[in-house]
């Protein structure tokens, strides 16, 4: 914020942002409670409120402000410049709220922008760090290669438009064949917002940007910016191209289903945890896909559903990993019995990425799985990800297992615990029960969430 | 002059930036190719903003308008984009004192 110029105290910075999105997810719940909104902005229409919208803010809200309260200390710890990172961040989740509201194709662009460009320089954060500079650049060059796709796409469907306007319903023609430049628009929209995704073809870039860039800023990117973009995906897809759904469901179909493979295949074989979790959030990044492949009423319910359950157990983890000195899966070992609180809570964090049942993982990806049965089609990717899934056990029961049932080999890992154990307070052991309470209860009764979608 | 020119020539521009993108190894080049390819959408956004305003021009007079408004955004992002971009680069420069892209592979192993 730049409320950094005035204040020299560094915690002082951490304690105003949360103020500030505090009220911002005051004034969000109120408008969605309400239906009423505090100021009455004519956004000429390009911009769209829907109890979806809303929802789905809210949610992206809720977990920076847990980001912010778990993590806050740690990214004062990356460098000098501590307002000018929350100020980054703040910018977008600015860009988050454009991305999810966004009615015409100027609005996606410039929010995708948004959340794009300030994460190339938290990425790069860590200045002196040769492995955050090579993240920042390759993310860099990446985001900017995908940008010149979308907005390539972008010309050709507004070319294809007959009445030559920016506004997603008006593509919406009807069902029928396609225009060619139409066509030609959403494989390159495809592309693009896959690249946003890190869908499968287009996933490189992700374990090594995730890897390079500082765990903080990984633990936002790997979160509330992943499901942005998969809000502005299901949007855009839903309202522009939504009538001629049949002919391009196949093409979602490989690439989640390609996503499911690759991502989970990969994650095996990783020995950083750090690493693990980029592979990791491309596989549950394919089980978002499930939704834009359905499409239909329990995909956007799922959607929420999975963005807020992947959102907390990945923050709750990765406040853990930061905490740890050695990110090898070795550097778990014995925590169960030195840190018992962290150890717990991570199980369940855990639990809830496999999906076991009785946490929110598992209702997120019940929903995603009854969305693409109503769908009718193509079911064989229904039982692909089922499959997908038990090989996800494999390797988050491997840091279990790491936990509880592995003793410390004294010569490497005694210090790093020694570390871990001085620098846990009790406020942040407390949160972790409470994000492991709320993954819980979120599993028992999903329709807490659920129903606010039909709220209104 | 019919349409399919200029989307012949903006394709073309478009493909020149991608395949420079995927080929050359200097991150400045590949910086160069991603703003042509930008440019080449914008040529392409102009173009069908004429198309559209001599099809449709009449009925729907904010057709032809709202794509130039669209290049102007994408020039302002597109300037946004150099400025971290470049400093991007001048970060990498001063560490490893190269701009060469195959350095990036080191963060592999």
């Amino acid at each position: 914020m730049f409320g950094g110029v005035f204040i020299k105290n560094k915690a002082m910075c951490k304690y105003l942002a949360i103020l500030g999105l505090l009220i911002v997810i005051l004034v969000n719940c109120m408008e969605l409670y309400s239906g009423e909104s505090l100021f009455a902005i004519d956004t000429n229409n390009m911009l769209s409120f829907n109890s979806f919208n809303l929802v789905f803010i809210t949610v992206a809200m809720v977990c920076t402000l847990i980001f912010f309260l778990l993590s806050g200390s740690d990214i004062e710890k990356v460098g000098a410049n501590v307002s000018e990172y929350f100020a980054l961040i703040f910018f977008v989740l600015c860009g988050v709220c454009l991305a999810a509201t966004f009615n015409t194709l100027l609005i996606l662009f410039i929010g995708i922008e948004i959340i794009s460009i300030p994460l190339y320089i938290l990425t790069g954060s860590d200045k002196r760090n040769l492995k955050s500079n090579e993240a920042a650049l390759k993310y860099f060059l990446m985001g900017a290669f995908s940008t010149g796709i979308m907005l390539m796409g972008i010309a050709f469907l507004y070319g294809g438009n007959p009445e030559g306007s920016f506004y997603i319903s008006s593509l919406n023609a009807g069902q029928g064949k396609m225009p060619v430049m139409i066509a030609i628009g959403l494989v390159f929209m495809l592309i693009a917002m896959s690249f946003k995704v890190s869908a499968v073809p287009f996933h490189f870039w992700t374990p090594d940007v995730y890897d390079g860039a500082p765990a903080v800023f990984t633990s936002f990117m790997a979160t509330i910016v992943k499901i942005g973009g998969f809000i502005a995906f299901i949007r855009l897809f839903e309202n522009s191209f939504g009538s001629v759904q049949p002919q391009w469901q196949l093409l979602i179909a490989i690439i989640t289903a390609a996503t499911l493979f690759i991502g989970n295949l990969t994650a095996v074989f990783q020995q950083s945890v750090k690493r693990m979790l980029a592979y990791s959030s491309i596989a549950q990044a394919g089980f978002m896909l499930l939704s834009i492949f359905a499409l239909n009423e329990a995909a956007k319910e799922g959607l929420i559903l999975y963005a807020a359950a992947y959102s907390l157990a990945t923050i709750g983890l990765f406040a853990i990993l930061i905490k740890m000195e050695d990110y090898t899966i070795e550097g778990f070992n014995g925590l169960g019995k030195k840190q018992p609180v962290l150890a717990v809570t991570a199980t369940v964090f855990l639990l809830s990425l496999t999906g076991i049942p009785l946490t929110a993982g598992f209702q997120s990806k019940f929903y995603m799985l009854m969305a693409a049965v109503r769908d009718g089609h193509h079911q064989w990717l229904v039982i692909f990800a089922v499959l997908c899934a038990a090989i996800s056990a494999y390797y988050y029961f491997k840091i279990i297992q790491a936990m509880f049932f592995k003793e410390v080999s004294l010569n490497t890992t005694s210090n790093n615990l020694l570390l871990a154990s001085a620098e846990t307070t009790s406020t942040f052991r407390g949160l972790l029960i409470f994000i492991a309470i709320l993954i819980i209860v979120l599993g028992l009764f999903p329709w807490l969430l659920t129903d606010w979608l039909h709220y209104q | 002059m019919p349409v399919y020119y200029y989307i012949f020539l903006s394709a073309t521009l478009f493909t020149i930036g991608v395949i420079g993108v995927l080929v050359r190894r200097s991150a400045i080049i590949v910086f160069m190719c991603i703003e042509l390819m930008l440019n080449a959408a914008n040529l392409l956004l102009v173009a069908f903003s004429k198309m559209h305003s001599q099809a449709i021009g009449a009925t729907h007079p904010t057709a032809a308008t709202d794509a130039q408004i669209f290049v102007f955004f994408s020039m302002v992002v597109a300037a946004a984009e150099v400025s971290v971009g470049l400093a991007i680069i001048v970060l990498m420069y001063r560490n490893v004192h190269s701009v060469d892209v195959n350095f990036l592979n080191r963060l592999k192993n």
